[in-house]
């Protein structure tokens, strides 16, 4: 087991070297450039000059990448051209916002997906089922920024039940410990705090899951399906098992394993589908960060922060992995 | 029986896991305040971006700015509503004969956040450290308005500051090199702010550099901003929000703001909604869409007096252009007051020049060429232009700029006014920065839309910046028209450089190297709590001057 985990470790390794260079490449094949992003109107050639010298973006690019590898090495990977600080705290700071967000999209996505995806396939071909069909297809088409969009403006804006931006009221007076908010509300018994930030999760929490809340629902309808009529479980009903039994232990642990791989893949989408939601509810995690970092040219942060997240699907995939392996022994064997 | 035993376990790990939650729940403590719960003097104001820094000799940004001018005050502030240098910490100031020296009288009684008191040491202290700036500070992304308005550093040929003395503690004097009649008015600019001398040295202010290509801010510039402003900092909580609080030992009035909070929204739309839902107080450069829908809602739009231009760049690299009657004929051909009224927010005024009216310098007789598509295509044709030539049009998408909120819908009206003169418009959208990096740094354009924010009153600031050197933005070399900007700069007072410059802009509106088309007014929203917000051109609105309903 371990072998195997340290094997794919490794494989690891070179395509962050691959992905680093492309990145390198990309965000400067971006037209326009952060020095006139930072000065505006204000940039006039000269001014542009000096402080593309500063940052050494007038030297032969692959001097550039070298610079930029060797600072990469010892573990430095720069300083944010639009706030000045350094990109690992930069990411640091906002990725507890994230990874919460992440967490309430994708409870929201299992929660509900999973079992509207098994009672759709036990009611296979009858109403529910329709149900389901349109509302996963409905899921799946909307686009992320115009959902959240409209669950802003209705549930915020116009019924004022949620907040509409930020992840806690800005006048709350709350002691941040780890940088996720609902859990420092709970760790440090501030109870309003921790209500007030899951308050704020809740709506770019379903902007966010709904994807793949649709698509989690359809594989669980498909993978059901197909094992519901395996020979296995027409054996163990034949013998007598009684009906949960049979669904416990045949068919939802079989039909898990798609279900399972899906939902690994759709952890690492979160964060992509992170970059729209977190604009149009001004929630300031690394998704936001990023965005405004594309528009600024901030080479850096673009270079760092897509790694990091590179980092993190690769880790997010190899979870997956092992996580097969305890629900389905056939490849533990292998 | 095996699938319970396992269950059991799962939930006996589930319930050890609260279980350590709690406990450690008793070991964090809570760092609350005793005010929590108590809003009244609450004011949010959304941002639409963190401030760079918060030490504003080192910015040169609107939303830095907002946040600085609410903890620092410099010598000089502005007048109430206007553009005008207004005395601030220096209570009054005398020129000498040879406008080389400036003596400040400075207010007695005022003491930085810190404790450290304000004196004649400390303005010396600020005056000397800009002008020793080294290193990545000198960088124009850094101390940008000191390198541009000062003329360099310490050992440059041309800077113009010279050395600040402190006779007494309430009378500061400095010396220039040259004399400089804005040099006043420049001083009301948040960059040349008054900071407490004892912070910039315990918080390294000035080691804003870790390497060569990585500056980045210091301690004093991120956690410890001390002047001498209505309020303090608080916390700045990166990516949302800054927090300030009233402080006690004020010298002016305090008003009836207890704490501000700066909540960054960088969403247009987003603003607007959080303003819908009451999240936030107020919120700058509203959509001149929105204003209407606001104000039917209930909540109030105070616009301010315009200080900005928004014009049609004219390249005269492409050679047609090179001949005045097809500038006169573009000017001819745009209907200024449709193109305000159709696409610019309620309060902006047209332009005839490239100053506001509120700018020393303004030339109400200056020549106009007012709307007229038949003498328009006279001239077009007696320059030998065909029917149906070909112009491009270049102008930026997804940007909003407080003299251009919506560049798109602005194009539009212009390009199917100059249609009507028989021109066909070729179309050039670039995104906002490769837009600039063509207009200001190549000669490949045609007719362009640009504009400018005033930063404080100065003539030069405007005129100056456009046409007083050789550039590849508009492409024409007018040896006339920069010696004569060369000359009012250098000139000694403002009343000496006032007939200057409306001579100027005189020269300007014949030679027409732009259109001037607007004077765009930024506008503000604010909720019904808001009783009175202190609109200024110059943006130089402190908080303390708010008033709040009950």
């Amino acid at each position: 087991m371990l072998q195997v985990i340290a094997k794919r470790l490794a494989l690891v390794v070179p395509t962050l070297f691959g992905l680093s260079l492309l990145l390198f490449l990309w965000v400067r094949a971006l037209p326009g450039g952060p020095a006139s992003a930072l000065l505006g109107e204000r940039a006039t050639p000269e001014r542009v000059e000096q402080i593309n010298e500063l940052y050494g973006f007038n030297k032969p690019i692959h001097e550039q990448y070298l610079t930029y590898m060797g600072r990469l090495l010892s573990g430095d990977f720069g300083v944010s051209i639009q706030t000045g600080r350094p990109v690992l705290e930069e990411f640091a700071n906002r990725f507890p916002a994230t990874i919460e967000l992440s967490i309430v999209a994708l409870i929201f996505a299992v929660g509900i997906g999973v079992p509207l995806g098994y009672i759709s396939a036990k009611r296979y071909g009858r109403l529910p089922d329709h149900v389901a069909v349109v509302v996963s297809l409905v899921g799946i088409t909307v686009p992320v920024f115009f959902l959240a969009f409209i669950l802003k403006y209705f549930f915020a804006v116009e019924l004022g039940w949620f907040p509409p931006d930020g992840r806690m009221d800005a006048r709350m007076d709350a002691t941040h410990v780890t940088g996720f908010y609902v859990l420092d509300g709970i760790l440090t018994a501030e109870w309003d705090a921790a209500w007030d930030a899951f308050m704020h999760l809740v709506l770019p929490g379903i902007a966010l899951g709904t994807i793949p809340l649709a698509i989690i629902a359809r594989i669980t309808r498909a993978s059901v399906l197909e094992t519901q009529g395996a020979d296995f479980v027409r054996t163990a009903r034949a013998k007598g098992l009684h009906d949960s039994s049979i669904r416990d232990r045949f068919v939802l642990r079989n039909a898990m394993l798609p279900v399972v791989t899906t939902i690994g893949l759709q952890l690492g989408l979160l964060i992509s589908g992170a970059v729209l939601t977190e604009t149009v509810f001004a929630f300031s995690g690394i998704g936001q960060f990023l965005a405004t970092a594309i528009f600024r040219r901030d080479y850096p942060v673009l270079q760092g922060f897509i790694l990091f997240i590179a980092v993190l699907y690769a880790l997010i995939n190899l979870i997956v992995d092992v996580s097969y392996s305890i629900i389905d022994p056939r490849v533990r064997v292998q | 029986m095996h699938t319970r035993t396992r269950r059991q376990r799962r939930l006996a790990a589930v319930a050890g896991t609260a279980l350590g939650a709690m406990l450690v729940t008793g070991c964090v403590a809570s760092e609350r305040g005793d005010n929590s719960g108590d809003d009244a003097g609450t004011f949010v104001f959304a941002a639409s971006a963190e401030p760079v820094t918060l030490d504003p000799a080192f910015a040169n940004d609107g939303e830095t700015f907002r946040v600085a001018r609410q903890i620092f005050e410099g010598l000089v502030g502005v007048e109430q509503g206007s553009a005008d240098p207004a005395p601030l910490l220096a209570e009054s100031w005398e020129p000498s004969d040879d406008g080389l020296s400036y003596t400040f009288e400075l207010k007695e009684g005022v003491t930085f956040h810190d404790g450290t008191e304000f004196n004649a040491e400390a303005v010396c202290y600020n005056f000397d450290r800009w002008h020793n700036f080294e290193g990545i500070a000198q960088s124009p992304s850094a101390s940008y308005y000191y390198n541009n308005l000062f003329k360099g550093f310490a050992g440059d040929e041309g800077a113009v500051y010279e050395s600040c003395e402190a006779p007494s503690d309430n009378e500061a004097v400095v010396h220039l090199t040259q004399p400089w009649a804005g040099f006043i008015a420049a001083l009301s600019l948040p960059s040349f702010s008054m900071q407490s001398p004892t912070a910039l040295q315990e918080y390294g202010a000035d080691e804003i550099g870790g390497t060569e290509e990585a500056p980045s801010i210091s301690t004093y510039g991120s956690e410890h901003p001390t002047g001498t402003g209505p309020f303090t900092f608080s916390s700045w909580d990166a990516g949302s929000q800054v927090e300030l609080t009233a402080y006690e030992d004020y010298w002016g009035e305090q008003g009836d703001v207890t704490d501000v909070i700066f909540r960054v929204i960088d969403d247009p739309n987003a603003r607007r909604q959080a303003l819908e839902a009451g999240t936030i107080d107020g919120y700058d450069l509203v959509s001149p869409s929105d204003t209407v829908a606001l104000e039917e809602d209930g909540f109030q739009i105070m616009p301010r007096d315009p200080f900005t231009i928004l014009y049609l760049g004219i390249n005269q690299a492409v050679p047609e252009l090179q001949d005045v009657r097809v500038r006169q004929a573009i000017s001819m051909a745009i209907d200024k007051e449709q193109l305000v009224n159709q696409t610019l927010p309620e309060g902006t005024e047209l332009a005839t020049q490239f100053i506001p009216p509120v700018v020393s310098g303004y030339n109400e007789d200056v020549t106009t060429y007012d709307y007229d598509v038949d003498a328009a295509k006279a001239l077009l044709a007696e320059a030998g232009i065909p029917e149906g030539w070909e112009l491009t049009f270049n102008y930026p998408t997804n940007v909003s700029r407080p003299y251009m909120p919506n560049p798109e819908e602005i194009f539009t009206v212009v390009s199917t006014q100059l249609s009507a003169i028989g021109i066909t418009v070729v179309p050039q959208a670039n995104e906002w920065g490769e837009y600039l990096d063509i207009m200001q740094g190549s000669a490949d354009h045609g007719i362009h839309l640009l504009g400018w924010t005033g930063d404080y009153n100065d003539t030069d600031n405007f005129v100056g910046v456009f046409f007083g050197q050789p550039s590849m933005e508009f492409g024409f070399d007018n040896p006339e028209l920069f010696n004569a900007l060369t000359e009012a700069r250098g000139t000694a007072t403002i009343e000496d450089q006032l007939p200057l410059y409306e001579d100027i802009n005189q020269m300007i509106a014949e030679y027409i190297p732009a259109v001037p088309l607007a004077h765009p007014a930024p506008s503000l929203a604010f909720s019904e709590r808001v009783a009175s917000y202190p609109v200024s051109p110059v943006n130089d609105e402190v908080y303390n001057l708010v008033e709040l309903n009950d």
